[in-house]
């Protein structure tokens, strides 16, 4: 098949790539420039798509062989995946930003453009196993546990995923990195980024103080009695304990923890360890893998992206979700994806929009 | 498989007389500034490459200063006949919109960096100069002026003498950027009453890595590179003789055939334009009608609703090398600040693809073309939607 392989500049990308030339596809290597204003070169592991990353991504694509574009996503990036981020944390949540570029830009600008020109799947450096059965495709997770990203694939559904190509899927991350020094692929020894991409310098906060001005609050207990003083909301996410700074400790002695963000008043509310407990989750604008679940439904939900799985049941209705958990973990925010699992299998995903103990 | 080779603008191959003069050269020994015999053979061959040379553009061996290419000439033109003019205390430097970077970079910089007063003279919609207004900005403050003798999108070949004179009427140094002229249509330094001239050996056949800059002796020209004082102590740098042979050999091919090739390819390129219209028949060719005033085998063609990099990556996939406006230094791609001077809009330019004839294409390269094209746009048209 014709194959488009994004290609970050990243060694799992561009081993994804190799891996797709190899299986005897015809694949063209695209890095997607989403930044408006690219550094020069990555310094360490902060931040993504540089210049340098762009010019990574070419090299590797010189040593396979294969063409190599750079596409100019960078209007359709700040508007889809930026600004939600930036309003998501304006209303209190808090996002995660690489659901969103999956869901609106990697497979879905890319993968219409890259259909209409004639590619029939658009293959990724992710570490996600895809089965096929007929014109049936499923989202697993990945071989590699500690590597396992198929949380951010959780929000493509059957016809993306149909149109997907993760080549990654059974192998350990060490591995992927040996093949790239066999392939003779310069990119074996590049770190990994982490964080946001956008945020080159990891600094989320002060970036949020840019687009949102410093907007201090007052942070109180659950009786709402003012207990100290924020910068700003944005600052903060539920579960949180850092970055408080309360004059004095509470009544009991024990830590507290930011238990909700109300944007509204500018408040945040903390409370002890115990007042983070979540029994339900309420989730809505579901996406779904295959079709939507029947009604009520038990399985696994994961609220993080390198979170644990935990034993709920959970029943649909319309597009809201309310999720039942067995045990009551804490620190669940609104604004995350919450994924659903049935064993290894990606059902649906959808956005935290209130949690209740 | 061999390529459809559609970018003769952004270089062409070498022909066959300039890889023997390498060749023969490559294992010479000795340092042309070397006082020895062994410097002196290497001497020689410079020196009867920049006499074969310079008498092909109509200049005397002493204006040629050998550089490393079209963008040191260029470099140099307009930063060397700046910085002399400023000990004269012109600091005005003028240009057009539609040069090459090159040209446009390094008067840039000079106004950011250097206190340089830069206007910028427009054209019309078919690329030409406005005379009256590079007129209106030329004056006594003027160090140099710089308009390109053909411009490498379009083809658009301007009023290269009344240019000069404009220049010299005010005591202004003039430049002209000649890289896709020389060896393609006529080009005589002495005739066009310029000061200093820019071209390149790998756009006419030659070797990247060399090229030249033509200036009259009796100019100041303040050095960019300073070393051994190689180049009448204006461009340092020990000389690439290979190079030098194979420059010469490649312009005295070119210029052995000019008049006959550029009929060719005036009619190529005509056929091309037909090909493609037939092919595509709301396409639109963008540049000057007249043949006099352009180039003989660059063409640029809008495709309306349509993205150039998208019919560039087909046409890529199916065989076809042809190029749009630059990239940045990341790669993506801009759209021609030439069409955008010329007055077109964001979107007509990154609908442009521009397809440039040479000494190798042949009317089966133009069937091919029109062969790729209507699958090419139609794809392109329905990728439009998606950003």
């Amino acid at each position: 098949m014709k194959v488009l392989a994004a290609m970050s500049g990243g060694v799992d990308s561009a081993v994804a790539a190799a891996r797709a030339v190899e299986a005897g596809h015809d694949v063209t290597g695209v890095h997607l420039a989403l930044s408006k204003n690219p550094q020069a070169y990555r310094s360490g592991a902060r931040g993504c798509c540089s210049k340098e990353d762009a010019h990574d991504a070419r090299r590797a694509a010189d040593v396979l062989g294969i063409p190599f574009y750079v596409w100019d996503l960078s209007d359709r990036f700040a508007a889809d995946v930026v600004s939600d981020f930036v309003a998501e944390y304006a209303a209190g949540r808090t996002p995660n930003p690489c659901v969103r570029c999956n869901e609106k830009i990697k497979f879905s600008a890319v993968l219409d453009r890259g259909v209409a020109l004639g590619f029939d799947a658009v293959c990724t450096g992710h570490y996600a196993r895809l089965t096929r059965t007929g014109n049936d495709v499923e989202l697993h997770r990945a071989f590699d546990a500690a590597k396992d990203q198929s949380y951010v694939l959780g929000v493509l559904n059957a016809d993306q995923l149909r149109r997907s190509y993760f080549p990654l899927g059974s192998s350990l991350k060490a591995d992927v990195r040996a093949e790239a020094r066999d392939r003779g692929l310069a990119v074996a020894n590049k770190p990994d980024s982490h964080d946001i991409c956008f945020i080159a310098n990891g600094d989320t906060a002060g970036f949020l103080e840019s687009q949102l001005g410093r907007r201090a609050g007052d942070i109180v207990d659950l009786a709402g009695t003012k207990v100290g003083e924020h910068a700003g909301s944005h600052r903060f996410t539920v579960g949180q304990r850092r970055g408080l700074r309360l004059g004095t400790p509470a009544a009991d002695g024990e830590p507290r923890f930011v238990v909700a963000i109300t944007p509204t008043t500018n408040t945040i509310t903390v409370g002890p360890r115990d007042a983070l407990a979540v029994k339900i989750i309420n989730a809505i604008r579901p996406t779904w893998t295959a079709g939507p679940l029947s009604a009520e439904w038990s399985g696994q939900v994961q609220v993080r992206a390198h979170g644990q799985p935990m034993n709920a049941s959970v029943q649909l209705q319309d597009e809201h979700l309310e999720i039942q958990l067995d045990s009551a973990p804490t620190g669940v925010a609104p604004g995350q994806a919450v994924v659903l699992y049935a064993g290894s299998r990606v059902v649906g995903s959808a956005t935290i929009s209130a949690t209740r103990a | 498989m061999s390529r459809i080779y559609l970018d003769h603008a952004a270089t062409t191959p070498m022909v066959p007389e300039a890889v023997e003069a390498m060749a023969r050269e490559l294992t010479r020994v000795g340092n042309s500034s070397s006082l020895h015999a062994s410097g002196r053979s290497s001497r020689r061959v410079v020196e009867e490459s920049r006499e074969a040379i310079a008498a092909l553009v109509g200049a005397h061996p002493a204006e040629l200063i050998f550089t490393s290419g079209g963008t040191e000439s260029d470099n140099l033109a307009v930063k060397g006949a700046f910085w002399s003019g400023t000990e004269i205390g012109r600091d005005r430097v003028i240009t057009s919109t539609i040069e090459h970077h090159a040209v446009l970079d390094s008067v840039a910089w000079l106004g950011h960096l250097a206190a340089a007063e830069v206007s910028y003279v427009p054209v019309d919609a078919a690329g030409q100069l406005d005379l009256a207004a590079l007129a209106n900005a030329v004056d006594a403050r003027s160090s140099v002026v710089s308009v390109m003798w053909a411009n490498n999108e379009v083809g658009t070949v301007q009023p290269i003498p009344q240019v000069a004179a404009t220049a010299a009427e005010h005591g202004a140094i003039s430049h002209s950027d000649a890289v896709q002229a020389v060896g393609h249509i006529e080009v005589d330094f002495a005739a066009s009453g310029l000061d200093l001239l820019s071209f390149t050996a790998h756009k006419l056949g030659g070797p990247y890595g060399i090229g030249a800059l033509i200036a009259r002796r009796d100019l100041r020209l303040t050095p960019v590179l300073h070393g051994g004082g190689q180049e009448r102590d204006i461009r340092s740098g020990t000389l690439n003789v290979a190079a030098a042979a194979g420059f010469a050999a490649a312009l005295q091919v070119a210029g052995g055939k000019r008049m006959e090739e550029e009929r060719r390819l005036r009619q190529l390129r005509r056929e091309l334009l037909g090909s493609v219209l037939a092919a595509v028949p709301w396409a639109i060719p963008y540049g000057p009608a007249a043949e006099e005033d352009r180039l003989p085998g660059t063409l640029s063609i809008g495709f309306p609703g349509c993205s150039a990099d998208a019919i560039l990556m087909l046409l890529d996939s199916a065989g076809i090398d042809c190029s749009t406006g630059a990239a940045c230094s990341a790669g993506v791609s801009q759209p021609s600040h030439v069409l955008l001077a010329m007055g077109y809009s964001e979107i007509e330019a990154r609908s442009a693809l521009r397809f440039s004839l040479g000494h190798t294409s042949t009317p089966s390269d133009v069937r091919a073309l029109a062969a790729a094209l209507p699958e090419a746009v139609q794809r392109a048209k329905a990728a439009a939607a998606f950003a």
